[in-house]
């Protein structure tokens, strides 16, 4: 009666189903009675109304089975969640990376992806992280769900039991693109598996450029990409030495990409605003990227001819 | 010796000032609490035109009136209206104002004054939160929760909409500081706590929680702006701050703030039901036991609002137990109502009718309260739609029903006029309809996983999507009904006796509306506030 897609399905859903027996039983009857004596003792057939005194014994009854009652549903919504954090010690290894707004997947061997690709039947424990604000990682098919918190690490493991494609969503609120953040939990046999490891690439050579550290530290790279396309904002591609259209106070002026623009167009992001592109969407980056990480960032910009 | 004085009513009396001014400048409970009225009915239609812009954006996927950005910065201010300046004043503000010292044989509350200044500082916060719309920045993306780190680097205005917040909250803390000492100091002779009737003793419990817990927020907001004007490294990890620290804070008031509402809307309920089953209600001591029980435990619930943000098995099981066991006191209210009822004569008029409506939606608002509360349901349903059928069956099934329920029931006493009896009933049954069709669909598909505060989502679930938006406009189709009911009520309908609806509580025995000092001598109690002989 339960799905298989993971081994947490039936946990939850037992749990689920239980409470929601319950709590339907006294929705029919509390509200089966009210209507009842609504129409029953309605004014015109039951003018006098009959006062009745309090009863210890009735009020004792309908606190101690509530209480029974809510004891009962709180363990068993607590069952079915402890094997959430028991993750097996031999379970398969991969970090989540959140950063605005996509996911990236590192597997051993420093490889990433963007899509995540399990074989089924084996646990697979999922590090949770964030480079920039919080991020959901939510499986809806398996029943998990745990934040990405920057510095602090999450995690989440679970061991997939239907072959198939499964949405992935981003369930905290990380801004303009939270809707977007998406992505799909792959399910495929491990051979299939094993050859599609064995072809992913290895991470990319600029990831070790200081530079492009602090910038991906600060959620640069969720607006702007480094090959040239339009993201929310213009790409850092061959910023240096090009004439760049701008809008200062409403009007439009011409510059040449160096130094001192890259500053302005962190610190004060408002100043000069590229051409075609609508302001206030930015914030200043004047209390989190200090002088020395900007000489680093502009040093990386250079190289992106 | 009884003094011989004119009857004037609180709404024809001309004091030191005249015209607008007479009210703007009143420290009469009464004209204080009709001032709130109209502030929070304002509020409280902009924030609904604001929810129904994104039901219409929701109802096809991909852009249907507006980008993600404009999207972002409506679900951010719907919530700060609704929470900050609607829900969280809304019920002990208005009822509160108007009914606490009638109900309890006052002349006013305990610092009139004081009270003036509440208003006022509600109205000057609620003009920051509203500027926080037209700045330059443009509207707060950030969502009413604020969370860092986003709010901590987002380019909007997120700092006013804080300041605003935070301004608010005083207006909370004063009231609930007022009726506490009112409640305490100015019963009348012979009234004890336990024959207060039982409105005054959830606006007791309530206001514990508006003095205790608010300050909390307010701290936790400024330190938010310091961070975002100095760099301070309170939330933001790029500087050694900790974004769970800021969760926590917030939740340690936004948990109890649901008991700020809900309190009182529990309260109006019971006066509601006895007077319409005229009938003394059932399990008295209950019921007023179980609103400190609320209040207390309310504050010891918070961290089931971040199950999954990472914190230890142990905290997770301590707030879903103590979760688990806040509901109890939450279903004894509900069986002693519908016990109240039983051999009651019944009379169904809209109060009363809004009145089980309440029960009925609070009781699934309730339930799947239990589900969130669940740590393994839970895990499904954390951060989805599910979540935002649960509160809005809670704050608007809950409280804003008990609101329209209160605002019939007392509407007579307030205006001295009558509105239409059954143009009232219909009012109620289509904003029912409404209701249902509007949240109801939510539940489904937050169980199948669709996220909240999705601008955009995946084809499968625009079925709810629809029919949320046809159940949206049959909701404002009933406001339509019931406002121009009473709108037109309190213009042109019946003048009403003092005591229409056989009530037995102290606010029934003044004339409709009620004279400038309520009581021409001091009520002596000598009975239960119930006492149907």
């Amino acid at each position: 009666m339960f799905s298989n897609a993971s081994n947490f399905v039936q946990g939850v859903d037992m749990a689920f189903a239980i409470i929601v027996g319950i709590s339907l039983f006294f929705l029919i009857t509390l509200t089966g009675t009210m209507i009842y004596f609504v129409v029953r003792y309605d004014h015109k057939k039951h003018p006098e109304a009959r006062q009745i005194k309090d009863n210890k014994w009735m009020e004792a009854t309908w606190i101690t089975i509530p209480l029974i009652l809510v004891l009962y549903m709180f363990y068993i919504g607590w069952e079915g969640f402890i094997p959430m954090r028991q993750a097996p010690k031999d379970a398969m290894q991969i970090t989540a990376i959140g950063k605005m707004w996509k996911y990236e997947f590192q597997y051993e061997g420093n490889k990433v992806s963007d899509t995540l690709v399990i074989p089924i039947n084996k646990a697979v424990k999922i590090s949770l992280k964030s480079v920039d604000v919080l991020h959901g990682f939510s499986v809806p098919s398996f029943r998990i769900k745990e934040d990405m918190v920057p510095v602090k690490d999450n995690y989440t493991w679970f061991i997939p039991g239907e072959l198939g494609d499964f949405d992935l969503f981003c369930t905290v609120y990380c801004g303009l693109n939270h809707a977007y953040m998406h992505s799909i939990v792959r399910v495929v046999p491990e051979d299939q598996f094993n050859e599609w490891v064995a072809y992913l690439p290895e991470k990319n050579a600029d990831a070790e450029n200081p530079g492009y550290k602090v910038m991906e530290k600060n959620g640069c790279f969720a607006c702007h990409n480094t090959t040239g396309t339009r993201l929310v904002g213009p790409s850092f591609k061959g910023i240096y030495g090009r004439k760049i259209k701008v809008m200062t106070d409403g009007v439009a002026r011409e510059l040449i990409g160096d130094d001192s623009y890259v500053e302005t167009s962190i610190y004060e992001p408002n100043k000069d605003i590229s051409d075609g592109y609508p302001a206030n969407i930015m914030q200043s980056y004047k209390n989190s990227i200090n002088k020395e990480d900007m000489k680093l960032i502009q040093e990386y910009i250079k190289t992106l001819k | 010796m009884r003094k011989e004085t004119k009857y004037v009513s609180y709404l024809d009396y001309e004091g030191q000032y005249k015209g607008i001014f007479g009210w703007i400048f009143s420290t009469d409970h009464k004209r204080l609490g009709l001032l709130y009225l109209y502030a929070i009915a304002l509020f409280f239609f902009v924030g609904a035109i604001l929810g129904l812009t994104m039901r219409v954006e929701l109802a096809t996927p991909g852009e249907t009136i507006m980008k993600a950005q404009a999207y972002n910065g409506v679900f951010t201010v719907h919530g700060v209206i609704m929470i900050f300046m609607v829900v969280i004043p809304g019920l002990s503000a208005v009822f509160g104002n108007f009914f606490l010292p009638l109900m309890i044989g006052a002349k006013d509350v305990a610092f009139p004054k004081l009270n003036r200044l509440t208003w006022w500082i509600l109205i000057a916060g609620s003009i920051l939160a509203i500027a926080s719309q037209f700045l330059r920045e443009g509207p707060p993306d950030t969502g009413w929760t604020f969370y860092a780190p986003y709010s901590t680097k987002t380019g909007t205005s997120v700092i006013i909409a804080t300041t605003a917040a935070f301004v608010l909250g005083f207006a909370s803390i004063l009231t609930g500081l007022n009726f506490i000492v009112t409640i305490h100091r100015l019963r009348a002779p012979g009234m004890k706590f336990f024959n207060m009737p039982l409105f005054p003793w959830a606006l007791y419990a309530a206001s514990w929680i508006q003095l205790l817990a608010t300050p909390v927020v307010g701290i936790t907001l400024v330190m938010l702006i310091f961070e975002r004007l100095f760099g301070i490294g309170f939330f933001n990890p790029d500087l050694g701050g900790d974004p769970i620290l800021f969760q926590h804070l917030f939740w340690i008031y936004s948990h109890p703030a649901v008991y700020i509402m809900i309190l009182p809307a529990m309260g109006v309920i019971t006066e509601v039901i006895p007077t319409f089953c005229q009938r003394r209600i059932y399990g008295y001591k209950a019921i007023a036991i179980s609103s400190l029980a609320i209040a207390a435990v309310g504050f010891f619930v918070w961290g089931h609002h971040m199950y999954t943000s990472g914190m230890s098995e142990q905290a997770r099981w301590f707030f879903s137990l103590l979760t688990f066991i806040v509901a109890v006191p939450s279903a004894i209210k509900v069986f002693n109502w519908i016990a109240t009822m039983y051999r009651g004569s019944i009379n169904l008029q809209a109060p009363f009718l809004y009145a089980l409506f309440f029960i009925f939606l609070f009781i699934i608002g309730g339930t799947t309260g239990l589900i969130l509360g669940a740590v393994a349901p839970n895990v499904q349903v954390h951060d989805t739609s599910f979540v935002v059928a649960h509160f809005h069956y809670i704050i608007f099934g809950g409280m804003g029903f008990a609101f329209f329920s209160g605002l019939h029931y007392w509407f007579p006493k307030m205006y001295g006029r009558m509105y239409n009896l059954k143009a009232a009933n219909w009012g109620a049954i289509i904003l029912f309809i409404g209701f249902n069709l509007l949240y109801f669909p939510q539940f489904i598909i937050g169980y199948q996983g669709m996220p909240r505060r999705y601008y955009d989502y995946l084809p499968q679930f625009q079925w709810a999507q629809t029919i949320s938006l046809i159940g949206g406009i049959i909701l404002f189709i009933g406001f339509f009904v019931m406002v121009g009911n009473l709108v037109r009520g309190a213009k042109k309908g019946a003048i009403a006796p003092a005591n229409p609806w056989n009530g037995t509580t102290l606010e029934w025995t003044v004339p409709s509306p009620p004279p400038v000092e309520n009581f021409d001598e001091d009520p002596i109690i000598k009975s239960d506030p119930y006492d149907y002989k």
